[in-house]
């Protein structure tokens, strides 16, 4: 048995770990929990009096979120104070440490990082400010279990400021978009009333100071989704897309149930006077301290891993995402473009000090992570190309993004991926609500049948189309660019002109990033194209969307064009440098919840060439659509969208891989045919059959034994052995049965009296024997 | 005042609806509305005592017994008329106390074929004297009785209120629970005997064995009796057979009753009796547990899946659910029984919820086969929205009552009690984790089989397909309440159970293994305990982590 040494240490002293939090901090920092009440309560009001009011809830739930995002703007300039001014007091975590180092056997591969990651923190010392970022923490007891109390409350920081900033926001143009979009639907009340419950989860999940608060949050987040993919659950596929949606996620949430499992004991093991704790900067501290086996972390991160697949649609659970376009267009833009899926890649970000020691992402050139990602990323862009459903372009589109995203994460380019997180909710979103626009006016996603020559008739849709696709297509200098730009920087793989640092040397990421952007700007070509070039291959008058639509969509591309120079790289030699990596300076924390990850220096060469790949496949589209396809169209006089001998019905090959394309990989055909068919179907009814011939069978069979042997013994020993036990038991029945004894309680009393007299026997039997 | 409820509280409460069935016997049968009127009354008359109880109740001391009673009772078995209260029991008290006025309000206008009020509602009185009976008895002999009279009344409530099959199913239910009762009987005296207790109560059971001690074949064979009697009430695989019928032919109330709170007389009995007498044994048996109440949520889960009526999906996701409960008590920690008394208590008002709704269904559209249903949302959107809102509860969503008796069992069965094998309980909470997904497949599956879509031709145009009545807003609300309420604050539940379990749980049970020298792992006496699995080394390596 090991012997320990138990540290105690008062809060604020010297000895134990500095979580890198306080309890201190402006009153806004301290009650960011108002943010998500205010949405709580505004669902309730709706749910019940929502529709007796003059516009049927929906001016509750704006003015909920007007006020959230109102206060979401002064907590982020509080915190903007907090960062660079306050002083405070830090909260230190008090721990066992355990003596023996050697019994405890630490695997090569572990050790190897973790001096890695502790040369490279050494050399990124001077890298910071000084001070670090001490978050915002305030916690209530939730509840007690076993003298522990597990607690509920806020764990405020850049991050989380961050993401209170872009839910609020893109939840309060949703919500004005909507009035128009869905007005007059048949449940606008309930449509309000779930956008209301959905901005409440989500905020509360951003500043989940625990694992467990996230969970819930978590889930909390799905069900809105369910409700609100299956808004107009008349129709059978939009409830089987709800369904899809919420199955999937509940098989990555498995994983997350059993991670957070892990990660509380294994943090309560190595906390004294306490068994368990669901604390994130705790669990993140502790993990960052090399204090928890590797195992543990990377049993723990790959259980997460899966959490985050199903969440924030990575390959192979990314296939709810697109059947989740059944849902209403607002609900798709919010929902599953700019914030819902992005909880997978924030969950990662909270919990980074986890992912970082339990997948060894530094010094490494691969990993899990950034493999998951890379391989979404890939996934996503090429199946964008086979759709002809303008928002299944765009959801495939988001998956394409999240994997870029988690790729970032998983080479430990934190900000990269946080800041792409951050000026992806915009432009997607913008995306988002510009085919809503346009099918609002044509009643109809399909680009193919229905649309065509769109901008002569929605000039603002268009252009500010045009801006949403420039941005994710990632050309200077907007948004996209500078987050995707970071993102391939940090995968530390551009050798070619000596390197940009980082974590490791992660060129496959670099590569597969590299294919993606070309990708990304190929498809998002065709679909501008066959959206808003040509001619209109629809049916009766279009025209422009409201102010409603319109207004929401030029402050989203507004933002697409200028969310990008709030993180210009360091060294980025036209601006000043106070004016250089502002993002990353208030949102990544410099603190001991967090890892010490290296940073990559900026690019030009690989600015530059990223550049030109995009161009590249904005090109080939541009001249396969724009030029030939046009030709053939003016050739032929109708309006086309494919050429008549195009590649995919000249080449095999082609015409192969569009058909697996076609089919998304055979993915939902494994998934819901083989899968959840065979599990409902042959194993459900085989476990049926199973339990009504054998186990009831044998049931049966003893019982009609029973009744038979129960008659005679009744006849022959009853009167005699037990006769004060039946009269027992025939009280109780005439108290009981009144009248109704006639009908069973001959039986029922011989029963009994078998009962009684049997019962007495065995317990001879049992005295005797035993 | 305060006096009278220290000494009469308990008996009183336990007692008084045998006054209104008393009454009510005198009343003439055709009396119809004063029947009604007195049970509900009576069962009323209940609750206020319980609330009274409650605010006397000592929520600072709920590992100790209060209101506590014990006179002798039956002289020459040494059997005592021992009653009280503690953590524990209170939820479930309170969860018994709630259900039964509900049932009765829910059954106002619609008593089920062949009516008859009187009869009906003297049963459910009669029930409810033995299920509260049995949560506050302390004396074995005692809650035998108790746990038996709740026998009858459910049996006469299916076999004449009953579906088409009710005298199959009433008599599988009435023998098949007799034989477990049966079987319990034969432990509990075994037991008295063989640790020569000065009587039948608890406390002096716990103390005789702890210091007398009964051989640990006899202690197994007692336990495995105690096993059967309360596993077969729980329902665990494989002895469930009897629920689905039960629950099917019964009428709404009854499988109300049933589920809410019959059931967790078996649970009940785990971790009032056979956990806290024979710990050893429960060691020993843990595992076992562990496996079948796994067993019992894959294998319900994939029940209910082949189901094609509502009623009986319900009735098979029962099983699913206790095994959540089952596997929080095979832990044997406190985490694991806090999480289990709250899964009790949960999938009492849950499963409760949807066997009303079920009820309701069939009452409007006279039937209960999914493939007919649809559309429930449009016909009548309140009880759509209801029926979903208890579907989300019961896959265990987050912030609905569900989720606190289903996620704290799956974290507890990573750590399972001292002497335990770490690693079975592992896979274990791997395999129940599994067990949510297919949870959530199922229940989805009804709600958007029965709920979503439009209506089936046949009931498109039926008048008689109303929105959610009067009385059943009534006998609903509280439960709805009650399933936000402690989703939200949990707390509500474990709060009033931490101490309980905590002062039930041995030990040996409970202390941090890793933190005992072997002199005070000596002093407690726990060598017997942990080496009991020979996979303990495995336990001790994982609770020292790094």
């Amino acid at each position: 048995m090991m012997t320990e040494l138990f540290i105690f240490a008062e809060s604020a002293s010297q000895s134990g770990l500095p979580l890198g939090i306080t309890s201190g901090g402006a009153w806004l920092l301290r009650n960011a929990w108002l943010i998500p009440l205010i949405p709580a309560l505004s669902f309730l009001g709706i749910l019940f009096f929502g529709k007796r009011m003059p516009r049927k809830g929906a001016e509750l739930g704006i003015a909920a979120v007007g006020i959230a995002f109102v206060l979401a703007v002064l907590t982020g300039l509080a915190w903007l104070d907090h960062r660079d001014n306050y002083h405070g007091e830090e909260t230190h975590l008090a721990v066992v440490t355990v003596e023996h180092h050697g019994e405890i056997s630490h695997d090569e591969h572990h050790d190897d990082s973790h001096d890695e990651h502790a040369a490279s923190g050494h050399s990124e010392s001077g890298h910071h400010a000084a001070h670090s970022s001490l978050a915002v923490s305030n916690t209530v007891t939730w509840f007690q279990t076993n003298g522990v109390d597990i607690s509920v409350g806020v764990l405020v920081d850049g991050l989380s400021v961050m993401m209170l900033f872009v839910v609020t926001l893109v939840s309060l143009l949703v919500h004005i978009y909507s009035t128009d979009y869905v007005g007059g639907d048949r449940r606008y009340t309930h449509y309000f009333a779930f956008l209301s419950l959905f901005s409440a989860s989500m905020l509360t999940l951003v500043i989940s100071e625990n694992t467990l608060q996230l969970l819930v949050a978590w889930e909390l987040v799905g069900v809105c989704s369910f409700a609100l993919i299956g808004h107009w659950w008349e129709e059978k596929p939009n409830s089987d897309a709800a369904l899809k949606a919420f199955l999937t996620n509940r098989v990555g949430d498995m994983g997350l149930l059993v991670g957070v499992t892990i990660l509380f004991f294994a943090v309560g093991s190595v906390l004294p006077d306490t068994f368990g704790s669901f604390s994130i900067a705790a669990t993140n501290t502790v993990a960052n301290n090399g204090l928890l086996s590797h195992t543990a972390l990377l049993v723990a991160a790959t259980c997460l891993m899966a959490a985050v697949m199903s969440k924030s649609g990575q390959f192979f659970l990314h296939t709810w995402l697109p059947d989740a376009m059944a849902g209403p267009t607002p609900v798709s833009a919010l929902i599953h473009a700019a914030t819902m899926v992005v909880a997978g890649v924030f969950m990662i970000a909270r919990l980074y000090g986890v992912f970082f020691e339990g997948l060894s992402i530094g010094g490494s050139s691969i990993n899990l992570m950034a493999l998951v990602g890379g391989i979404t990323t890939l996934v996503g862009a090429s199946l964008a190309f086979v759709q002809r459903d303008i928002k299944k372009v765009l959801a495939y589109s988001t998956i394409s993004q999240l994997g870029y995203m988690v790729l970032a994460l998983g080479v430990g380019a934190w900000t990269a991926a946080v800041f792409h997180l951050f000026t992806h909710a915009f432009f997607k979103a913008c995306l988002f609500l510009g085919s809503g626009s346009v099918a609002h006016a044509v009643h109809s996603f399909d680009m193919k049948s229905d649309m065509g020559g769109m901008r002569k008739a929605m000039p603002h849709t268009y252009r500010t189309f045009i801006i949403g696709s420039i941005a994710l297509a990632g050309l200077p200098p907007l948004a996209g660019f500078w987050s995707k730009d970071e993102i391939l920087a940090g995968t530390g793989g551009w050798g070619l002109f000596g390197g940009t640092g980082g974590n490791g040397s992660y060129t496959l990421m670099l590569v597969m990033g590299m294919i993606t952007a070309a990708l990304t700007a190929a498809y998002m070509t065709r679909c501008v194209y066959l959206t808003f070039f040509g001619e209109f291959r629809g049916h009766g008058d279009v025209h422009e969307s409201g102010p409603r639509i319109v207004v929401p969509l030029w402050i989203l591309a507004g933002l697409a064009i200028v969310a990008g120079l709030f993180n210009l790289p360091k060294g980025f030699q036209l601006v000043p440098d106070s004016f250089q990596e502002r993002f990353g300076h208030y949102v990544e924390p410099v603190a001991g919840y967090f890892p010490t990850i290296s940073h990559a220096t900026p690019s030009w060469s690989l600015a530059i060439i990223s550049t030109l790949v995009v161009i590249g496949g904005a090109s080939a589209a541009w001249w396969y659509y724009f030029v030939k396809v046009e030709a053939a169209s003016k050739a032929s006089g109708k309006s086309l969208t494919e050429l008549p001998n195009g590649p995919t019905t000249t080449y095999p090959l082609a015409k192969i891989i569009h058909n697996i394309l076609d089919k998304k990989y055979y993915l939902d055909h494994l998934y819901t045919g083989i899968i959840a068919g065979g599990t409902k179907g042959p194993l459900a009814r085989m476990a049926y059959r199973f339990n009504q011939q054998v186990i009831d069978g044998t049931v049966d069979r003893v019982g009609e034994t029973a009744v038979k042997s129960g008659q005679f013994v009744y006849d022959k020993i009853d009167q005699l052995v037990v006769d004060g036990a039946v009269n027992t038991s025939g009280r109780l029945s005439s108290e009981a049965g009144g009248e109704l004894r006639k009908i069973q309680s001959g039986k029922v009393q011989s029963y009994a009296a078998i009962l009684f007299a049997a019962a007495t026997v065995l317990a001879g039997i049992l005295i005797v024997i035993v | 005042m305060e006096n009278f409820i220290n000494d009469w509280g308990l008996t009183v409460t336990t007692f008084l609806p045998m006054v209104g069935v008393a009454v009510m016997l005198l009343i003439p049968k055709a009396q119809e509305e004063l029947h009604k009127k007195t049970a509900l009354a009576t069962s009323l008359l209940v609750a206020v005592m319980g609330i009274l109880i409650l605010t006397q109740f000592d929520f600072d001391a709920t590992g100790q017994l209060q209101f506590a009673v014990d006179h002798i009772w039956i002289d020459v078995i040494n059997s005592h008329y021992a009653m009280g209260l503690d953590g524990m029991s209170l939820p479930l008290v309170l969860l018994t106390m709630l259900v039964v006025p509900l049932c009765i309000i829910y059954s106002w206008n619609h008593f089920p074929e062949p009516q008859n009020p009187k009869a009906f509602l003297i049963l459910i009185l009669v029930l409810e004297t033995g299920m509260i009976g049995t949560f506050m008895a302390q004396d074995l002999v005692l809650f035998f009785v108790f746990f038996e009279v709740v026998l009858l009344p459910m049996f006469f409530m299916i076999a004449v209120w009953g579906g088409d099959d009710r005298r199959y199913a009433s008599l599988k239910f009435f023998l098949y629970t007799l034989f477990g009762s049966a079987l319990m009987l034969v432990s509990f005296l075994a037991l008295y005997f063989l640790s020569g207790s000065e009587s039948f109560v608890l406390s002096d059971l716990i103390a005789a064995v702890s210091s007398n001690g009964v051989s640990r074949t006899a202690g197994l064979w007692i336990f495995a009796g105690m096993f059967l009697g309360f596993g077969i009430k729980v329902p665990m695989f494989p002895f469930h057979t009897w629920l689905p019928d039960a629950h099917t032919q019964a009428p709404t109330v009854g499988s109300v009753i049933l589920a809410a709170v019959l059931l967790k007389l078996g649970t009940y009995g785990f971790i009032r009796i056979a956990i806290p007498v024979l710990p050893e044994a429960a060691v020993e048996w843990a595992p076992w547990i562990g496996l079948l109440a796994v067993i019992g949520i894959i294998y319900g889960a994939l029940g209910c899946l082949a189901q094609t009526d509502m009623k009986r999906l319900i009735a098979f996701s029962s099983v699913a659910h206790m095994g959540f409960v089952m596997l929080g008590i095979s832990t044997l920690t406190d985490f694991g029984i806090n999480a289990a008394i709250m899964g009790m208590v949960a999938h009492g008002l849950i499963t409760g919820m949807l066997f009303f709704i079920a009820g309701s269904v069939k009452e409007r559209y006279h039937t209960l086969d999914i493939n007919r249903l649809g559309g429930l949302l449009i016909q009548a959107p309140r009880m759509g929205w209801i029926f979903g809102l208890c579907v989300m509860a019961s896959l265990g969503l987050p912030g609905l009552a569900g989720f606190w008796g289903e996620f704290p069992a799956i974290l507890s069965a990573y750590n399972p009690g001292n002497g335990l094998p770490v690693t079975t309980f592992r896979v274990f909470m791997v395999i129940s984790a599994l067990g949510t997904v297919l949870a959530a497949g199922y229940l989805l599956w009804l709600l958007q089989r029965a709920a979503f879509g439009t209506p089936k031709d046949e009931f498109a145009e039926d008048p008689s397909i109303t929105d959610v009545t009067k009385h059943e807003w009534i006998s609903w609300a509280p439960f709805l309440a009650l399933i936000v309420a402690i989703g939200i604050y949990p707390n509500l539940i474990f709060r009033v159970t931490d101490g309980a379990v905590d002062a039930s749980l041995d030990d040996c049970l409970q202390v941090n293994a890793s933190e005992l020298t072997p002199e005070q792992e000596e002093a407690l006496g726990c060598a017997s305990i942990y080496n009991l699995h020979e996979d303990h080394e495995d336990h001790e390596d994982h609770e020292a982590g790094e």
